[in-house]
């Protein structure tokens, strides 16, 4: 049977066939994401206004973006964003696909019900939380009145959450380094971890159900307590898919904006500019008046640089706690 | 100790939770406190689409859509708003929903009866285009899905099945690219498409989107799980390369097929940064994005905006119900969250 090998090589060797079929999705890639990943690189030194490319200026760009303040305001904010949902979101997942996975009835109920949100768009989600964060009509402040609570303003309050805490603690004063991030901020949070829970659930319930028996066996053998079991056997076995978890909502995180757009402001980048994030930022000096698209290039470049940065060292870090 | 060895995980666990103090019931609670909180918005969004615009400024807000009505002649009954209650003298100043003079009534002949006004669903239709919008996400969802289909399967059988110089190289420039997050490319491809002369054309909202470096990975995958044994029968039979692709290979994976449908489906409806950037005229203007601009424009009439939502992810959240399973597996291998 020799010549069919033959044939099979023959036949499979041929880089012109191979390439018509790589062609249309080839294509696309090249023009739609390689060549504008390119571009981003190259007009990144460039002055580029109204779609037309004006000047080689280096890295005049980079240096702009250094010495501006609201370029570091918006890192800010996006950095006390990531800080507050990846960590909160990762705990809420994995504390409910731990209690999903006890054997419990009507598991396939839970898990349709909390990755519900992940279907819907996040521009019906968005419309429907600021509704209920409304400050004077929301679900959410009668709820506080019924409870006893003062009502908040929510989406529309600049101060940060430390010195609100404060204040209501009684204390006058406040330094304003330690504000925290801004209510408004905080109440986006709340919804982001909200909408991209059930996806968290459903894949930190899949690492758990991938756990053969016999470990939790022979802990049980040993008389390990629940604590036990789930510090010595759980986490670690379970540290892959937590890494995944953690690596993806962190990319995610960086990147949020339809639910500041849309949530937050008017004034645009909500109440003092305080949710205005990194990619908000983007957007203002690429596509607004007397926008510079090189500008926002180079904004893009360093996001992407972050997040890259950010990557690596999640997985140096964790690399050494990971139980593949 | 005997029996203790063969209790199963379930009863071992229901052991080490009794003893502890925490039952069943605690984890029952729990899950429902999730449920609880998971529903609420869903549920909030619903009852506030069927309010009117008076009942939404009621406070505190009703949790069932309500209306007062107090009878004007045996068994006619008149809509009321109700201007104050006087809890007091057992009064209320009352007047009718259409405008008109205010009136005391005894506060015992109002009556509150469910009240669904679904009329606001058409008027929320009515005030923007949403019908040319769904039109729009429809055709370019469709178009999206069978351009990913038809480019995937073919790069995919490609990467799996052909050898050919630089193969191994390529697959991983192509993998490369799905790590760049959208915020990078997105100003450089509005050049592109403003170039193409694109902006505000189906074409930006498509053509873009018809490769997907993902749905090709996951089919390479699974087309090199195939056997080699296979292709050796159908090419004796004299079958063609395409042919053993269109007729062995994608038969054989209609499993993943469904899982690229389901997840380019859900990722085009529900798309809102690339249209919002490549177009600013209705007559292309995708569901979301219009859904958008619908909530920027309305800001005050919150009982449209629920409506308007709650039609905008009406489509995907049926078939969620119908197909949740595939729909959850889907889109976790996806990696999809926003």
């Amino acid at each position: 049977m020799s010549w069919i090998s033959t044939l099979r090589r023959k036949k499979f060797m041929d880089p012109l066939t191979a390439a018509l079929y790589i062609v249309p999705a080839g294509i696309i890639v090249a023009v739609f994401r390689m060549l504008p990943i390119g571009s981003a690189f190259f007009l990144s030194f460039f002055d580029v206004r109204m779609g037309r490319i004006r000047g080689f200026i280096g890295l005049a760009h980079y240096a702009q973006l250094w010495r501006d303040p609201s370029f570091w305001n918006s890192l800010g904010t996006t950095a006390y964003y990531v800080a507050g949902v990846v960590p909160v979101s990762l705990f809420l997942a994995l504390l409910a696909a731990v209690l999903l996975n006890k054997k419990i009835r009507a598991l396939g109920f839970y898990r349709t019900v909390y990755f519900l949100p992940v279907v819907t768009s996040l521009v019906a989600v968005s419309m429907v939380w600021k509704w209920i964060f409304h400050p004077r009509l929301g679900l959410l402040n009668y709820a506080f009145d019924r409870l006893g609570g003062s009502a908040l303003l929510w989406l529309e309050e600049p101060r940060g959450v430390f010195e609100l805490v404060a204040s209501a603690a009684g204390w006058e004063w406040w330094p304003d380094g330690l504000a925290g991030p801004s209510l408004a901020l905080v109440a986006v949070m709340i919804v982001s971890v909200w909408r991209g829970i059930g996806y968290n659930i459903v894949i930190f319930l899949a690492g758990l159900q991938n756990i053969p028996d016999q470990y939790y066996e022979a802990a049980r053998i040993d008389g390990a307590s629940p604590m036990q079991v789930f510090w010595k056997v759980t986490w670690p076995l379970l540290s892959p898919t937590t890494f995944y978890v953690l690596l993806s909502t962190t990319i995610v995180s960086f990147q949020v904006f339809t639910q500041i757009y849309l949530m937050t402001g008017p004034p645009v980048g909500g109440p003092m500019g305080t949710t205005k994030v990194i990619v908000y930022y983007l957007f203002e000096r690429g596509f607004d008046a007397g926008g510079n698209m090189g500008f926002a290039s180079a904004v893009a470049l360093v996001l992407f640089a972050i997040i890259l940065t950010l990557t690596l060292i999640q997985r140096r870090i964790v690399e050494r706690r990971v139980y593949y | 100790m005997e029996a203790t060895a063969r209790m199963t995980d379930h009863e071992l666990a229901a052991a080490y939770r009794a003893r502890r103090g925490f039952g069943r019931a605690g984890l029952y609670g729990a899950l429902w406190i999730g449920v609880i909180v998971m529903v609420v918005p869903f549920f909030w969004m619903i009852t506030t689409s069927l309010k009117s615009p008076i009942e939404i400024l009621e406070f505190p807000p009703t949790w069932v859509p309500t209306g007062h009505f107090v009878e004007a002649s045996a068994g006619t009954w008149e809509e009321v708003y109700v201007v104050t209650r006087d809890a007091a003298a057992g009064t209320a100043v009352v007047r009718s929903v259409e405008g008109g003079p205010s009136y005391t009534v005894e506060e015992s002949l109002v009556v509150d009866r469910l009240r669904l006004r679904f009329r606001n669903y058409a008027e929320a239709w009515r005030q923007a285009p949403f019908a040319r919008y769904y039109f729009n996400t429809i055709l370019v969802t469709i178009f999206v899905v069978a351009g990913v289909l038809v480019t995937s399967s073919l790069a995919a059988y490609a990467f799996a099945r052909m050898r050919f110089w630089g193969r191994d190289n390529l697959f991983v420039l192509f993998l490369s690219m799905m790590m760049v997050p959208q915020p990078v490319y997105i100003v450089p491809s509005y050049i592109i498409l403003v170039k193409l002369g694109w902006i505000n054309t189906y074409q930006a909202l498509i053509v873009p989107w018809i490769a997907h470096v993902f749905s090709i990975f996951l089919l390479r995958q699974h087309f090199k799980t195939i056997p080699n044994d296979l292709y050796d029968a159908a090419i004796i039979d004299g079958c063609s390369r395409f042919g053993f692709l269109w007729r062995v290979m994608l038969p054989l994976s209609k499993a993943v097929l469904v899982a690229v449908v389901i997840f380019t489906i859900v990722g085009t409806w529900n798309s809102f940064l690339w249209p919002l950037v490549m177009t600013d005229t209705p007559d292309v203007r995708p569901l979301q994005v219009g859904l958008a601009r619908f909530s920027q424009e309305q800001g005050t009439s919150h009982e449209l905006m629920m409506a308007a939502a709650t039609f905008s992810i009406a489509p995907l959240v049926v078939a969620y119900f119908f197909a949740q399973k595939q729909i959850i597996q889907s889109l976790a291998t996806s990696g999809m969250k926003s």
